[in-house]
């Protein structure tokens, strides 16, 4: 019975124990069932994220650009349609077996394979491989033909860029390619790249990348955990970039451009009242399409080794001593700041008498000399001359003044291209900054033609001209069209002037800012006497542009000639004076010419430059005459074209 | 003691099937119906491979399981010894013949199943320890020469097992045993010694732990110290769980399980694929079904008469509970990821066999509960 009892005991002892431990297990359970309400219940929002950022995997769409128009809605530049070879990654098992075919099948080169490894190691197990972005015709039905046999392959019909009048328009519209890391740092490309997606290099293709780029669209898939798709939940398309409208005019340019065939230079054409650039063209020039899908390097060094620089977008980019070209300027400085009358004489005596000063001679172009010369007739016939002596009594000061505030000496287009050059203006305190030197009057003299320090560009010098043939009035030179602006108004209100144009309390001879379709000068009549000289040097005898005018008013112009140096002229130069095509071509000099049309009610500027053309008169004004032709042929359409289109906005 | 004998004997089969627990059954049936339908989910909804195997294994084990429970009591208690011997034997077959996958051996290859003698030695090891403890007077337990003894028996099956190594089933064993001994009446004071010892010698512990294993359970405190790695799993499972919300996420519609990012999702994950389809609802049931399994077990070990019954009934209530316990916090980034299937859920022959097994033992006590067991 002992052992009963012992028995007893233990028997409670096991229950007890048993209890505890069941205790235990409580608490535990109880334990797990909170961890699982803290996950489940607590912290769901968190974790349906995190599984979300699991399954869902996101691919981007490439958009499509926004389109270039001219003036009147041509297209400048479109998406074209092209065919493309894409390679899922995540669907081929053997990446050197289907590239061999592919290879075989397209005729990949061995340099063009190394790359596809090279581009294949940067992406990742997922992506997709393009292996080509523009093939042949053949080639994409080639590919469609043994797609069976080819993992992964996909044949896609895509869009790329193209430029339908290529070489015409290159230096204004300039061209896209793939991205470089730098075109990266951009916000606009950041924001909005899709591996893939061309961006722009130059031009307004690149300066208007934000309006152009678009927004990619996404798709996203439910993917495996090895990353493999496995359905598609979602896709936002992708919206194209903006329209970008330019204010060119397709047809003047390609004239502009046809006339500029064979010869370094530049034609640019602008609407006097409301800046609109109508042709900027450049020659030579190169065929954009070919940067698309990456250019060749053939193709490339024919481009870059061109020894007439085609790459050089010589309207904003070149730099020209503006020559005579400079002289209405000069002559309306010093009639606006008194310095002569315009009835003073001065005697150009030819090249055995020179101009002198403190012991340097200055000649005057015309060996046999101009003779006696009012302002008029020296700006007529260009007399180099009354130039020096007009310069002189003037100051580079003050011209520098008038020649700043009628647009040369900073850029005319604002941050539109990349490359264009702000030109120089001197004045001495310029030339004491810059080169740490004091201004000797004879450079003074030199700059009254035109040459020395002074550098512009020939779109500046259509700006110059422009704005004298408005009458004196600031305009913003622009190549994007600018609907905010109603130009209709701004043209009446420069034309009446008088009523509408506050007068200012101002003195038009300091270095003043004016506002943009303000007056600029000091008094009318020095901008009307500069304008009929002007006349006078294309529409008259003796003028030096004579034989490029037009006697029908209806295209009679107004210009001058330039000339410009680019080696100094020795004495042995002056006494063999050649013929500009027994110099050698990089030693001829530049042929300028300006003119504003029709001279009776103007509406047009233009400006010509032809590198080592010889002289202003043979060489750029017949260009300048025959566009102006052009231009004013097609005045109606586009006046017509433009209000039509302010109406409606 | 030949009265008792005769009792024992006399039962009729009529008197033995109204004894059966048939809430038992019914628990058991239901948590295996569970189980095929999310093993059936892993397979994303397909039948097949696994799906198929489990729904063999588990009318057979349960087949034999129904067949085992008419086996008497006594004669558990007979052999208990040389069930523990021949999983002893097994566990060293395994350390020279044993089969190995992914960096283990486990099994030997017995052509119709790949037996893991481990989870066998998971029942045999309570067994054995209900046998020893029924004949020892309570007064004898408190001493060293009858504390030895079960200590070695512990030992040597744990040491074997680690060197599989599967630190997780070793854990279990032992969980099983020590349970056995605080349920015989040892003084608490010596586990709380023990315990101080275990708390004092885990950094030696640690050192001879294998990488992988050190590497879990470094893992376990900070996941996201190595998120692809050995954190992956913590880290995809909370994921899954979370995800899953109050409802679940439906039926076959777990996303984390569909798409592979949960590894093992048949076996050690099981749990996980449940929680994120049926939601924190659907756990709790479950868990409720496991304490209900447990309820049911221990209460056959308060109706039986014999020690060794009661012994082994709390013993394998307790383990199923450390296997479900252990297998959920697991995968709940409670604890370090040790591999411990859950018990019936989890696809695997070896396991669900043990099982199975400890619960026929466990009906052989509810039908024979009035059978007196000497101490031979």
């Amino acid at each position: 019975m002992l052992n009963r009892g012992r028995n007893i005991e233990k028997g409670r002892v096991i229950t007890r124990r048993m209890f505890i431990l069941a205790a235990a297990k409580i608490l535990l359970f109880a334990g797990i069932s909170s961890r699982l309400y803290n996950l489940q219940i607590s912290d769901r929002e968190k974790y349906e994220i995190l599984s979300d950022k699991n399954r869902i995997r996101e691919w981007k769409t490439p958009p499509q650009r926004g389109i270039i128009v001219d003036n009147f809605n041509k297209v400048l530049a479109s998406n074209d349609r092209v065919f493309q070879l894409h390679l899922i990654l995540d669907e081929i098992n053997d990446f050197d077996v289907t590239i061999f075919k592919i290879k075989n099948l397209i005729e990949l080169d061995k340099s063009e394979v190394k790359k596809l490894y090279k581009k294949k190691e940067r992406l990742k197990p997922w992506d997709t491989l393009v292996v080509s972005d523009n093939l042949t015709w053949e080639q994409f039905s080639k590919i469609n033909l043994y797609l069976h046999e080819l993992e992964g392959a996909k044949p896609v019909l895509s869009t790329s860029r193209f430029y339908p009048y290529a070489n015409d328009l290159v230096h204004v519209v300039g061209y896209v390619g793939d991205a470089s890391p730098k075109d990266l740092e951009k916000p606009e490309i950041k924001e909005n790249f899709v591996p893939g997606l061309k961006v722009g290099k130059y031009g307004i293709e690149n300066s208007q990348e934000k309006m152009l780029i678009g927004n990619y669209g996404i798709k996203r898939y439910e993917v495996n955990a090895s990353g493999k798709r496995i359905s598609q939940i979602d896709y936002i398309k992708e919206k194209q970039g903006n329209k970008v409208s330019l204010t060119i005019d397709i047809e003047i340019q390609k004239y502009a451009q046809e006339l500029l065939k064979g010869k370094a230079g530049s034609i640019c054409a602008m609407d006097i009242y409301t800046g609109e650039v109508v042709a900027m063209a450049s020659s030579p020039t190169y065929d954009p399409n070919k940067f698309t899908h990456g250019i060749n390097q053939k193709d490339w060094q024919e481009i870059r080794k061109n020894p007439l620089k085609p790459l050089i977008n010589k309207s904003i980019a070149g730099l020209y001593s503006p020559g005579s070209t400079f002289k209405p300027l000069v002559a309306l400085a010093a009639l606006e700041y008194g310095i002569l009358d315009p009835n003073k004489t001065i005697r150009c005596k030819g090249h055995k008498h020179p101009y002198e000063l403190y012991g340097v001679k200055y000649h005057c172009w015309k060996k046999e000399g101009h003779g006696y010369m009012k302002l008029r007739n020296a700006i007529k016939q260009s007399c180099d001359i009354y130039f020096y002596e007009m310069a002189r009594l003037l100051g580079v000061d003050k011209l520098s003044v008038i020649a700043k505030r009628y647009g040369l000496g900073t850029n005319v287009l604002g941050n539109l291209y990349n490359d264009e050059k702000n030109g120089l203006v001197p004045d001495t305190k310029w030339k004491r900054r810059a080169l740490d030197q004091s201004w000797f009057l004879g450079e003074t003299v030199i700059n009254g033609i035109g040459q020395g320090y002074i550098q512009t560009t020939p779109l500046q010098l259509c700006l110059m001209t422009a704005q004298i043939a408005n009458g004196g009035y600031k305009i913003k030179p622009h190549i994007i069209k600018n609907d905010s602006i109603n130009y209709k108004d701004v043209i009446n209100k420069i034309k009446l002037h008088q009523s509408n144009f506050p007068l200012h309390e101002r003195n038009y001879l300091d270095d003043i800012n004016v506002d943009y379709y303000q007056r600029m000068y000091h008094k009318k009549s020095n901008i009307n006497f500069v304008l009929d000289a002007m006349f006078g040097s294309t529409n008259e005898q003796y003028g030096t542009s004579y034989k490029s005018r037009y006697d029908d008013p209806t295209y009679q112009f107004a210009g001058k000639t330039g000339t410009s140096q680019v080696k100094r002229i020795t004495d042995l130069d002056r006494e063999l004076d050649l013929d500009t095509d027994q110099i050698e071509y990089k030693k001829r000099d530049h042929a300028l010419y300006i003119a504003f049309a029709p001279y009776k009610d103007p509406r047009y500027a233009i400006s010509v430059i032809i590198e080592h053309g010889g002289s202003g008169s043979k060489a750029a004004a017949p260009l300048a005459s025959k566009l102006i032709k052009r231009i004013i042929d097609r005045h109606k359409l586009r006046e017509q074209f433009n209000n039509g289109n302010t109406s409606l906005a | 003691m030949l009265r008792e004998r005769i009792q024992a004997s006399n039962y009729s089969f009529l008197d033995k099937l109204r004894s059966i627990d048939y809430l038992l059954i019914l628990l058991i049936i239901a948590i295996g119906s569970i189980s095929v339908f999310a093993i059936y989910s892993t397979e994303g909804g397909k039948f097949s491979f696994y799906t198929k195997n489990h729904i063999i294994r588990l009318s057979v084990f349960f087949s034999l399981f129904l067949v085992l429970s008419f086996v008497r009591v006594s004669t558990w208690y007979k052999n208990a010894y040389l069930f523990y011997i021949v999983g002893l034997a097994l566990l060293i077959t395994v350390l020279f013949f044993g089969i190995s996958a992914s960096g283990a051996t486990r099994w030997i290859n017995l052509y119709f199943l790949n037996l893991q003698p481990s989870e066998l030695m998971k029942i045999a090891v309570i067994i054995c320890f209900a046998r020893y403890y029924h004949r020892i007077q309570s007064s004898d337990i408190q001493s060293y020469k009858f504390l030895i003894q079960p200590i070695i028996l512990l030992i040597i099956p744990c040491y074997l097992v680690i060197q599989q190594p599967d630190l997780g089933t070793s854990i279990l064993i032992a969980g099983s045993g020590i349970a056995i001994i605080w349920l015989a009446g040892l003084n608490i004071k010596y586990f709380v010694y023990s315990g101080l010892l275990l708390l004092v010698s885990l950094p030696f512990a640690i050192s001879i732990l294998k990488p992988y294993q050190k590497s879990r359970i470094l893992t376990f405190f900070n996941p996201d110290r190595d998120p692809l790695g050995a954190g992956y799993q913590i880290i995809q499972s909370k994921i899954a769980i979370g995800s899953g919300g109050f409802f679940g996420k439906g039926y076959l519609k777990g996303t984390q399980s569909y798409l592979e990012f949960l590894p093992e999702k048949h076996t050690d994950f099981i749990f996980t694929l449940f929680s994120e389809e049926f939601g924190f609802l659907g756990s709790i049931i479950l868990l409720f079904l496991y304490i209900l399994l447990i309820y049911r077990i221990i209460n056959v070990g308060l109706v039986s008469r014999s020690f060794f019954a009661k012994l082994y009934c709390f013993g394998f209530a307790t383990a199923i509970f450390l296997y479900v316990f252990v297998n959920i916090a697991m995968v709940l980034g409670m604890l370090p990821i040790v591999g411990a299937p859950l018990p019936i859920m989890s696809y695997g022959g070896s396991s669900l066999l043990s099982i199975m097994l400890g619960l026929s033992i466990v009906m052989s006590c509810k039908i024979y509960n009035q059978e007196q067991i000497s101490a031979y």
